[in-house]
Order: C-alpha cells, then sequence, then structure tokens
C-alpha cells in the first residue's frame, strides 16, 4: 500500500528517473496501492472511458434537463461547425462541444464519469474525444490520458482541493482543466515535465474562479465553465508543447489554488448565496425552478 | 492522504447532476439498505442542510431511495426510484430539517417492515464519498483512511472470534476496531478497519456466521 509520489515535482522526477510516462507511473502507483494487476487497474479504467464516450453520444444527440436551465448547446454547435469553419479551429470547438455534451447529459441525471467531479466531468473527456481526431491514438493511449489526468488530480485532492464547496469553481473546473492540459500533453508525444507545465498554465489562468450555480444546480454556470476550461486546457498543452514555461512552479500554482479556496468568502462556494446565482435573472431563475412567488418590491 | 486511489479522481460512473448531491446520496441509501438486508416496507428520510435546500433540484431524493433499492451510483433506474418504490407499495416519507449539523450535506435514514428497522445517519462528503457517522444509536468513528466493514451481532462469547479469525484467514490486518453495545446481551456493533480492500466473498462469509446479523462495507 505505497504511495510513489504526493506532488508535482516528485511525479515528474519518477518519471525522467524510471523513463516512464505519466500514465504508466500512475498505473503501477494505483497496482501498489490496492494490490491489483495491471489487467484489473487497466480494465477499470477502460470502463470508465466507455461511460464518457457514451456520454458524449447522448449529449450530441440533444438533452434537456429537468429543471430546463441547460440542454440543446451541444447540439448547437456541432451543427454550426458542419456549416462553418469556426474562427477558433476544428478541434477546439469540438472539445467544446463535446465538454458541452457530457455537462449537459449530466445535467439532465445522464450518467457520466466524474473527473473529478460531476460538475467538472466535462473538460476530460471533452478534449480527448476532440484531439483523439488530430493525434488518432490507439484505445489504449485513450485509457492512458484518464491515468495521466487521474495523476494530476491525485495531486491536486490531496495537496489542495477538488470541491467547489471547499476551494470554489477553479478547485472543480480549474483542477479538471489542468488534468487534461497534462493528458493532452502527453497524447500529443510531450514530455512529464511538459504536461507540468501545461497543468500550471492551465491552473494559473483559471485561478479566482467563484462556484456560484443558479438555484444551487449544477448547470448555470457549470456547463459553460466546462467549455471554457476544455478550451484553456487545449491551449496551455499547445503552449506547452511549443517549449512555453510557467514562472512559478506546478505545485506552487496548485497551493496556491487551495489558499485562494480558503480565503474565498462561503457566499463564493456552491451556496448559491453569491455570484451568478445572486443576480436578478439568476433569482428569478431559482423562483422558477422551484415554483416560489417571488415578491415585487 | 485523503485520496488514495487514481478512482477517486477518475470516477464514480454515476447518474448526474452532482457527485455529492446524487452519487454520495446514493451510496447513503445502499450502505443503509445492505445493512438491512432486505427490501423495507418503509422508509423514512431527514434531510439537513444543502440536501434539505436543493434535494429536489439534484435528485438527492430519488438517488437516496434507488440507494435504498440496492441501485449503484450508475445504475439509470435511480432516476425512476420514487415510482418504482410506489409500485412496490414502499411508503416514502421525506422530512426537510432545519437543525444544524456539523456537515453541510447530512440525511438521516430509517428504513424497515414488520421484522425490524435500521437507522442510519450518512454525510456526503464530496467527489462521491460518503460516510456514515451513526448506526441505530451508535456513534461511528471512522478515519476514512482504510477500508472499513460495520457488522451488526448478537452479544455472544466467540461472536467477535469468528468474525477476526475469518479476516485473519483472508490475510485482512486490522488496523482500529471497536465494539459497542447497548444492553448485555442484545445486539452488538463491530466496527473494523483493514488495510486491505475486503471482497463481497468475504462479507459473505461473514454474515453466514451464527449471531452475525448483517454486514456491511462503508469505507472503500
Amino acid at each position: 500500500m505505497k504511495v510513489l509520489f504526493r506532488n508535482v515535482a516528485e511525479m515528474v522526477e519518477l518519471c525522467e528517473s524510471e523513463n516512464i510516462s505519466i500514465s504508466e507511473l500512475m498505473i503501477r502507483q494505483e497496482m501498489n496501492v490496492k494490490d491489483l494487476s495491471y489487467d484489473e487497474v487497466y480494465g477499470q479504467m477502460e470502463k470508465n472511458l466507455d461511460v464518457m464516450e457514451k456520454a458524449i453520444e447522448d449529449g450530441l444527440k440533444g438533452v434537456e434537463s429537468h429543471s430546463g436551465l441547460t440542454g440543446g448547446d451541444a447540439v448547437l454547435i456541432q451543427k454550426y461547425m458542419q456549416n462553418h469553419e469556426p474562427l477558433s479551429g476544428d478541434i477546439l470547438m469540438d472539445a467544446v462541444s463535446k465538454a458541452v455534451a457530457t455537462n449537459e447529459v449530466n445535467a439532465a441525471m445522464g450518467t457520466i464519469c466524474a473527473t473529478p467531479t460531476a460538475g467538472s466531468a466535462g473538460c476530460v473527456p471533452g478534449t480527448l474525444f476532440a484531439v483523439k481526431n488530430k493525434l488518432n491514438p490507439t484505445r489504449e493511449q485513450m485509457v492512458r490520458y484518464l491515468f495521466t489526468s487521474g495523476a494530476f488530480g491525485f495531486v491536486v485532492a490531496n495537496n489542495a482541493s477538488i470541491s467547489g464547496a471547499a476551494g470554489g469553481c477553479q478547485a472543480e473546473v480549474g483542477s479538471a482543466a489542468g488534468m487534461a492540459a497534462g493528458a493532452i500533453v502527453e497524447m500529443a508525444g510531450g514530455t512529464p515535465a511538459q504536461s507540468a507545465e501545461a497543468m500550471a498554465i492551465t491552473l494559473k489562468n483559471m485561478l479566482g474562479l467563484v462556484c456560484d450555480p443558479v438555484a444551487g444546480l449544477v448547470e448555470v454556470p457549470c456547463v459553460k465553465r466546462n467549455a471554457m476550461g476544455a478550451s484553456n486546457a487545449v491551449v496551455a498543452a499547445d503552449m506547452a508543447l511549443a517549449g512555453v514555461t510557467s514562472r512559478i512552479p506546478c505545485d506552487e500554482v496548485i497551493d496556491a489554488m487551495f489558499k485562494i479556496g480558503q480565503s474565498m468568502p462561503t457566499a463564493l462556494k456552491e451556496t448559491a448565496q453569491g455570484g451568478l446565482a445572486a443576480t436578478p435573472t439568476g433569482r428569478e431563475l431559482e423562483a422558477k425552478v422551484y415554483g416560489i412567488n417571488l415578491k415585487k418590491e | 492522504m485523503k485520496y488514495k486511489s487514481v478512482f477517486d479522481i477518475i470516477g464514480p460512473i454515476m447518474i448526474g447532476p452532482s457527485s455529492s448531491h446524487t452519487a454520495g446520496a446514493a451510496r447513503i441509501g445502499r450502505v443503509t439498505r445492505s445493512l438491512f438486508g432486505r427490501e423495507p416496507k418503509w422508509v423514512k428520510i431527514h434531510l439537513y442542510g444543502s440536501f434539505a435546500k436543493t434535494y429536489k433540484g439534484h435528485g438527492t431524493d430519488v438517488a437516496l431511495m434507488g440507494g435504498i433499492l440496492d441501485y449503484d451510483t450508475y445504475d439509470p433506474r435511480i432516476s425512476k426510484s420514487l415510482e418504482v418504490a410506489k409500485e412496490k407499495g414502499i411508503k416514502v416519507q421525506f422530512h426537510e430539517e432545519d437543525a444544524h449539523t456539523d456537515h453541510p450535506n447530512t440525511a438521516r435514514v430509517r428504513i424497515g417492515d414488520d421484522d425490524g428497522d435500521i437507522e442510519l445517519v450518512g454525510i456526503s462528503i464530496g467527489g462521491g464519498k460518503a460516510e456514515i457517522t451513526e448506526l441505530n444509536g451508535f456513534e461511528l468513528r471512522l478515519s476514512g483512511e482504510h477500508p472499513a466493514i460495520l457488522v451488526m451481532h448478537n452479544d455472544r462469547f466467540g461472536a467477535i472470534a469468528t468474525v477476526t479469525q475469518a479476516l485473519a484467514k483472508h490475510e485482512l490486518n486490522i488496523g482500529h476496531m471497536e465494539v459497542s453495545r447497548k444492553e448485555v446481551g442484545k445486539e452488538a456493533l463491530m466496527v473494523i478497519e483493514v488495510d486491505q480492500n475486503v471482497s463481497d466473498n468475504v462479507l459473505k462469509e461473514l454474515e453466514a456466521f451464527d449471531n452475525i446479523l448483517q454486514v456491511a462495507k462503508v469505507v472503500e
């Protein structure tokens, strides 16, 4: 039951000294901790991949949540892409539509895989099934993408937080986007150190993001936050692959995220008391969802 | 380290929309069911904190009921669980409570039939992870750091020894263990934290012993 790495620096160092990928290190650690064989660990992750693929398929067919607040945007984006050349590029918009598809399915009480949470479940699969069309990975490389994402998430969860109630949206979508960025780099042939740079660059640009869901539901703005998290991840991965590095090391960015989360007011941490939830329209939607009459003042 | 497995991060597979308000709630319901050991005839659930305020929007109610029907976090039947319960003639009540609890996502679950009932308090701590803090009036003190099982048993000599011997046979090392009872010779509870994961086969083996009433795994 031995944990091999506790932070990103240790993770990268181990990968370099053993000459292995981050996904391989994560698989070895899981085998150690759970006392399982390679096939058992791999097989369980492959099931997660199947669920993600199905969720995207369902979302691209079009779904609507019980509250009626979300649904149908993934379809709109895909249709737009069929008739237009997206200004931000095919892969970016494909990632966005698939992240949105996943979170729309989640909001509609469909089946998803939490990565690392349900509210941030779109970033990792959204980017995976978009860059897949460019990189043409094997099924095994796709499963490994999830282990690489998981390795970064593992560090964040243990050294900071992956809970919106504890750390705001930066802890959920911020972490998810950073996890995705690290995994894109590995799939594209980058080094473990470049994966860490991509994670750092992504998370740096998600710092301070608050968790302010309208009516307390995992819908508005969560679905679109996943869209932007996915695009942030793709851009940061490209930057890291180009050789751009973060002046602040990845572990220190994660630590900064944790401290920002601690000093964030409770009203902005999944309580539906502040931010977008407390706007006039946010309150109106909330009243509608719960069938409450707003007093006219 | 609070999170030990990559599958705490990539996973669980679950019905949306919230890992804490839906998947965690389903897990609380399912532990209640596995401790009760059969389908109940009635269900009374008290919701506290954020659970009480947002349960309808998050489907916390259908998730808890789904768990009580023995559905896993990813079972699509969860969304129809209240209808299934109605068809089966199970009486279901939800109560929204104002009382302040230590954790924002807390549920007190009571289920039963003509032959008995069970009551527990569960909290959902995030990412789909859930903890049981109270069972039939017994307060549980689980670290959450190690796999844990609960064993309801009759307060008789040898009951504890049979369980610990069986765990030893399967090379499962006990790191922490508590035994409590309310009255001599009546119902008692063992809370056992072990270093290795406990398979379902081991649980079944324990359940078959004399004087063992119910066995459930509460921490993976």
